[in-house]
């Protein structure tokens, strides 16, 4: 009798729990299962969406590999941008969470100000730094005369356009440094206190205790600084639309050309899945090396 | 003594960082003020003026004229408002079953669930566009605000790490007392969530008030633009009017700036409690 009325507790939870999760299956189901299928389905299609999507088995593919120039260079394009914006976005918010983590008089002020432009974003983010990079009246180039130095064409030459954006990402680094600024605040007083009786000076703590009890939070950002970095668009479609001579013609923004400007979607689907799987094979490489340099607390390998 | 003076050269040097630093991170912010307020030819002065003499505030009355400047704004705010809601309720909903019950198949949902948040978002764009037109849903709000109301994955385990938080004899009690599922979760789980319910709405906030993707693919009747389809189309006309463009671009911002003065504290909560270490 009682093993009766607990089982149908249980059920009853279980319904319950579907009840709930109800909206996100169907979410998932539609905005999820349904396109990532689809989206493979288009790859192997010729598709304008005025008259049917034609089979044209690897085509797309072939093609994308054998005969698209552009492929490859927003690929490398992309590839460029993440291997410059990652890694110094990683440094640059961990030490400023550092600095953020200093127990001085007004550091909520200068808290504030660092994490700000993290805040804002867009189109009206994109067009101000525009004119800070504008090569005859941006502030930098004004900022830099003061010193005889004739900047470049920041946007215009194809030199500096990626690494221009690069600086407009670090200027966000705000919203990394909240995440490592967490970190810091999760590593117990105690072991500096240790490390402090045990004579180590102030850079070995930070060699031997702060960034390794950061890695799993760098961990985290650099997967999702990859992941982001793949999907830069709006600064490439305002500033520069991709110009000059393609140097900001990002992986995105070559994506988007092809299924809204020419309407070759079967074609920028077969980019989307060629993203998706470059996308995953770099998670699962940056996962793999993780072992040996990510330090989880209460494990005891490294 | 020597520990002393050493604490005092420590601050000196932080000190200094943090003056630099935050310098670094203002200007921009202050050269938008600024050329805002400048006149067509204090523009193209150089070495530029930071403060504008006079201020020309009619800069912003141009920028609010010279495109819908309202309706856009009207528009913004109603998507925008739609995908709070729908966020607010569908997102706490979802995860009140993965945080406070058991049923088969939740653990592998959940691992699922986080795993999407990796996707890229243009996998999924060209088959929902068709999704969408197929539906007759282009040039209208639909596809913008209701995925909305399905959940998305990050909202979703971030108010599930809060309602973990939240002690399990409250909604045991509940269930003594013959409360339904659907009463703890509206009752009392939502009112104990205030907080993180106000990181999520502020995370909705900034993410669709500045959307400009989903707008530009979804939308190409001009009187239904968003601000940021109405801020493209004023630098397409305008390209080289940066006093009056940036006026436009601080107004745009100016909700964003304000919801943060006002709610600091979300906006970093938001982080803490998604707690990413580990």
């Amino acid at each position: 009798m009682r093993e009766r009325r607990a089982m149908k507790l249980s059920t009853r939870e279980a319904l319950n729990g579907y009840l709930f999760f109800s909206p996100g299956l169907i979410g998932f189901l539609i905005f999820m299962g349904f396109p990532i299928l689809f989206s493979l389905y288009l790859s192997f299609t010729s598709y304008n969406i005025y008259s049917a999507p034609k089979w044209i088995g690897l085509l797309n593919y072939k093609f994308m590999f054998t005969q698209d120039p552009l492929f490859f260079k927003s690929l490398g394009n992309t590839l460029y941008y993440v291997a410059l914006s990652v890694p110094l976005n990683t440094v640059l918010g961990v030490l400023v969470a550092i600095l953020m983590n200093q127990k001085v008089f007004g550091i909520r002020v200068f808290r504030t100000i660092f994490f700000l432009p993290s805040v804002v974003s867009g189109v009206a983010v994109a067009l101000l730094w525009q004119w800070i990079l504008d090569g005859n009246f941006g502030l930098i180039n004004t900022f830099l005369a003061n010193f005889g130095i004739t900047g470049p064409g920041w946007l215009t030459e194809e030199l500096w356009a990626k690494p221009s954006m690069v600086l407009m990402n670090l200027w966000a680094v705000g919203g990394t440094m909240i995440i490592y600024l967490a970190g810091l605040q999760g590593v117990p007083r105690s072991l500096y206190e240790a490390a402090t009786v045990d004579g180590a000076g102030r850079l070995r703590q930070f060699w031997n205790i702060t960034i390794p009890m950061l890695t799993p939070t760098i961990f985290f950002n650099v997967i999702m600084g990859v992941l982001g970095g793949f999907q830069v668009f709006i600064q490439a479609y305002i500033m520069t639309g991709g110009g000059p001579n393609n140097a900001t013609m990002f992986y995105a923004l070559y994506l988007y050309n092809k299924a809204f400007k020419d309407l070759q979607m079967g074609y920028a689907s077969a980019l989307a899945w060629v993203l998706l799987i470059i996308a995953m094979v770099l998670t699962l490489i940056i996962m793999k090396t993780s072992s040996r340099w990510v330090y989880y607390e209460g494990s005891d390998q490294k | 003594m020597a520990l002393k003076s050493d604490t005092i050269l420590h601050r000196i040097v932080v000190y200094a960082l943090l003056l630099l630093g935050s310098a670094a991170f203002i200007l921009p912010l202050v050269w938008l003020l600024s050329t805002s307020l400048k006149g067509d030819t204090g523009l193209f002065e150089i070495p530029p003026k930071w403060v504008p003499d006079p201020f020309h505030w009619d800069n912003y009355k141009k920028a609010v004229h010279s495109f819908p400047f309202l309706r856009y704004t009207w528009n913004t705010v109603l998507i925008t408002v739609l995908c709070m809601i729908g966020s607010m309720l569908s997102s706490s909903f979802v995860a009140y079953a993965f945080a406070r019950l058991r049923w088969p198949g939740r653990d592998a949902w959940f691992v699922v669930m986080l795993a999407t948040m990796m996707l890229p978002g243009q996998v999924t764009m060209i088959p929902l566009f068709i999704l969408f037109k197929e539906l007759g849903w282009i040039n209208t709000y639909l596809p913008l605000i209701v995925p909305f109301f399905f959940g998305s994955a990050f909202y979703i385990f971030l108010m599930r790490q809060f309602f973990m938080t939240i002690p399990k004899e409250l909604s045991e009690a509940a269930k003594i007392d013959g409360c339904t599922e659907l009463y703890t979760w509206w009752r009392i789980f939502m009112p104990l969530s205030k907080p993180a319910l106000a990181t999520l709405g502020i995370f909705t906030f900034t993410l669709v008030w500045n959307d400009f993707q989903g707008p530009l693919i979804y939308l190409n009747d001009t009187n239904k633009f968003t601000l940021m389809l109405g801020l493209r189309s004023f630098q397409q006309q305008y390209g080289t009017r940066w006093n009056v463009m940036m006026a436009a671009s601080l107004l745009v911002m100016l909700p964003t700036l304000a919801l943060f003065f006002s709610f600091q504290r979300y906006f970093i909560e938001g982080v803490t409690l998604t707690g990413v270490k580990g």
